[in-house]
């Protein structure tokens, strides 16, 4: 990102704010979406006379952190976003929490109030560097106008390098409004971050003698391989060694749902194939995964049998919750690179074990425990359906981008997904209301592509005034609500755990609000559909519109439930394929 | 359990001891005690922590502080090969009887009186911090009136310093 190149204006006198604003140019930024306020004021003038930069003003300073996010991950560059002090800057804390667990590249840029206001309860003061720390890669307080070149320098780098993440750049109000020289390049300070991104040689060789030599290996993929765009890596990999495959939530997409060797997903809503392949291994390959609580289940019971090769760019992760047999710590590029040589050698030296016995289990898995569903006795459209038939219809080009809950969930096992960074959602930090803002970020950094949010009726209430946003501005993307007119995750707990007592998980929005006309209101297209028989034709005519966003309510049987399921703080043995229904595993064990 | 001491260099920028001290409490490791201060560099501090973890969540720990972007670098000082010492400010009562009792005291424990009333005295004593709790008990019959005590500042034995090579220049341009 940061580029060595002598910029026009080095040297030039300018305020703080125009400095900021040709500093984020310098970097490379073409599209900031934010609010304007009290504080921030300074760098929006500025910014009218960007040539480089679209500023994509959102209707909530949410909107703008996961628009941020969805651009990132659409475009592999750093999304922007910027707020004023206090409210602004702390309505974008949890896209920046989200950001920070799922190792979204992104920088976030507030303003803040004047120095000498700073500490003394300044109307919309908050001390949003002091709030971030604990969920920011690393933030800055700017309040010297000649510290902006390099904080933005340093923010992009550290932002976009090593495990990416969100860095937040707070700037006090005088150091927007003070003259400055801006200086371009900048010489970045960061003596103390030094991320490795080439593996260990001994490590990658002691790596590969364990992968030729495994009976029951499993490649667990995780989003660190789309971080370090190394699906071409690892598909080479994968077809050397012949490994199955899993690939966790974040990493939908790394490699192909049609290849022979993916197993899907593993973890509480996984393929019963991808969970007990995991569990019945004698070797986990962990590339870019940090074995969530999610993936593992009860800890102490998951994959009892395997040793663990467990490559991060993070060395944090490796052993923070299993322990590594093999730790290697690169980037997952250089890592898949030079582990495939390795593993060529190995084989080439005879070494390689006999996977046809394992690969006959893991088939008889798959075979008997596909993934599915049951119709609803009283004939309502299931959920399941309308997602897999979009998934047909739209195909594996497009890009999908769920909420939160059981639609999340749908949308990560009934559609196939073919290339990478066509699958986002909020993995880590569970973020309701994702969905929209971060379509709209995607379709704004990709618009050729087309792009579909599946959303749940809850988590679309939550941030739906995007609309507003993505009409005004020409971000024609397309929503389907999966709507069963309750927080459908919390109610299948509740259905599952409580007894059926469904406290507070009835949101009547079959009635309120009508979300077709709610989409009129917006200027968007407005379109419903409650039968299967319609699905096809709705999502044809969705489909059919490009110069505005599209809503489709899907009214969806609510009793659905999400299957597998690995009830929480269970081990992944105990795996149920719909309610009190365990695979048999004597039929499928050899 | 057990006691680790690790000797951090960070960056000398504002909010520094926030970062550490928010990590330390955020991953819910314990801070035995943390002392800070300037080094012989005037861009960077050292902050000496003790933790009381096992070894697996002290590799966690290091791991996690060496994320942090102001971190330069961190060594555990192994209590064999390190000299750690800690200060401590003790005002005890003392009465024309007791004193001369309480002067003999700080006398053993090479202390020193730092100040005089004529109801207490305040002693200033440095050492590990099994010599200032051996002090702390003999003095505590008289009556300890008040109690201030530093953190552990440690300092690995023999001629290498830990502060050459984190501080080699990096250059890097963007």
């Amino acid at each position: 990102m940061p580029q060595g190149q002598p910029t026009r204006d080095n040297g030039t006198t300018m305020t703080g704010a125009a400095s900021l604003i040709r500093s984020l140019e310098a970097v490379g930024v073409d599209t900031v979406f934010g609010i304007p306020g009290g504080a921030i004021l300074p760098a929006y003038d500025p910014m009218l006379d960007s040539q480089q930069i679209r500023h994509i003003l959102v209707r909530h300073e949410q909107g703008a952190g996961h628009a941020a996010e969805g651009y990132a991950l659409a475009t592999g560059k750093p999304g922007v976003c910027m707020a004023t002090s206090g409210p602004g800057a702390t309505n974008l804390v949890t896209p920046i929490a989200d950001a920070h667990m799922d190792s979204v590249p992104m920088v976030a840029v507030t303003g803040q109030v004047a120095s000498a206001a700073i500490g003394t309860d300044a109307f919309q003061e908050a001390d949003i560097r002091g709030i971030t720390m604990p969920i920011t890669k690393h933030n800055y307080l700017v309040t010297d106008p000649a510290e902006i070149p390099r904080t933005i320098a340093e923010a992009f780098h550290i932002a976009t390098t090593g495990r990416p993440g969100p860095v937040l750049v707070d700037v006090a109000k005088d150091a927007m409004q003070a003259m400055t020289t801006f200086r371009w390049p900048v010489e970045l300070d960061l003596p103390g971050y030094r991320p490795v991104t080439r593996p260990h040689a001994k490590q990658v060789r002691e790596a590969a003698r364990l992968m030729a030599a495994a009976k029951r290996p499993v490649l667990y993929v995780g989003g660190g391989v789309l971080r370090a765009r190394a699906w071409t890596e690892l598909r080479r990999l994968a077809e050397l060694t012949g490994f199955p495959v899993v690939t966790t939530l974040t990493a939908r997409g790394a490699f192909p749902d049609s290849h022979p060797q993916h197993l899907g997903m593993p973890g509480m809503h996984g393929a019963v194939a991808a969970v007990t392949a995991l569990q019945k291994a004698d070797l986990l390959i962990a590339l870019g995964a940090r074995f969530d609580d999610r993936v593992t289940g009860k800890l102490s019971s998951f994959a009892p049998n395997a040793a663990v090769i467990h490559a991060d760019i993070d060395p944090a992760e490796i052993s923070k919750n299993r322990v590594a047999d093999v730790p290697i710590v690169g980037d997952c590029k250089e890592v898949i690179g030079e582990l495939i040589p390795a593993i060529e050698a190995e084989f080439a030296a005879g070494t390689r074990a006999d996977l046809t016995g394992w690969w006959r289990q893991l088939d008889q898995w798959r075979e008997n425990y596909p993934l599915g569903y049951t119709p609803a006795e009283n004939g309502e459209l299931m959920p399941q359906y309308v997602i897999e038939r979009l998934g047909k219809l739209v195909g594996s080009d497009a890009i999908y981008v769920a909420g939160v809950g059981q639609h999340q969930m749908w949308a990560s096992q009934f559609i196939s997904y073919e290339n990478p960074n066509t699958w986002l959602n909020s993995g880590g930090a569970g973020t309701m209301g994702y969905a929209v803002p971060a379509a709209m970020g995607a379709k704004a950094g990709r618009p050729d592509t087309t792009v579909w949010a599946i959303d749940g009726d809850g988590c679309f209430q939550m941030t739906n005034q995007e609309l507003a946003t993505c009409a005004i501005e020409g971000i024609p993307i397309k929503v389907a609500v999966i709507n069963n007119e309750s927080l459908g995750m919390v109610r299948q707990w509740q259905t599952l755990f409580y007894d059926g007592r469904y406290s507070n998980t009835d949101l009547g929005s079959r009635r309120i609000p009508d979300f077709a006309k709610l989409a009129e209101a917006y200027g968007c297209v407005g379109l419903r559909c409650d039968t299967a028989e319609d699905v096809d034709a709705t999502i044809e005519k969705a489909m059919a519109v490009d110069d505005r966003p599209v809503v489709v309510d899907f009214g969806v049987h609510r009793d659905a439930m999400v299957w597998p399921m690995v009830a929480a703080g269970t081990s992944n043995d105990e795996i149920q394929i719909a309610r009190g229904m365990a695979p048999e595993w004597d039929r499928s064990e050899d | 359990m057990s006691k680790h001491t690790l000797s951090v260099l960070v960056e000398n920028k504002p909010g520094v001891l926030a970062r550490i001290a928010a990590l330390f409490s955020r991953r819910g490791f314990n801070i035995d005690s943390l002392a800070v201060g300037p080094t012989e560099h005037p861009a960077v501090s050292r902050m000496t922590v003790v933790v009381d973890v096992e070894d697996s969540p002290l590799e966690q720990v290091t791991k996690q502080l060496n994320k942090l972007v102001n971190v330069l670098k961190i060594v555990e000082l192994d209590p064999g090969q390190s000299v750690q010492r800690e200060l401590v400010l003790v005002k005890v009562r003392t009465d024309p009887e007791t004193r001369p009792h309480v002067l003999q005291t700080v006398e053993l424990f090479r202390a020193k009186v730092v100040d005089v009333a004529t109801d207490a005295v305040t002693i200033e004593a440095t050492g590990s911090s099994d010599k200032l709790s051996a002090l702390l008990k003999v003095l505590e019959p008289y009556g300890i009136r008040e109690l201030v005590q530093s953190g552990v500042v440690a300092v690995g034995r023999g001629s290498r310093s830990i502060t050459d090579r984190a501080l080699r220049p990096v250059d890097r341009v963007a």
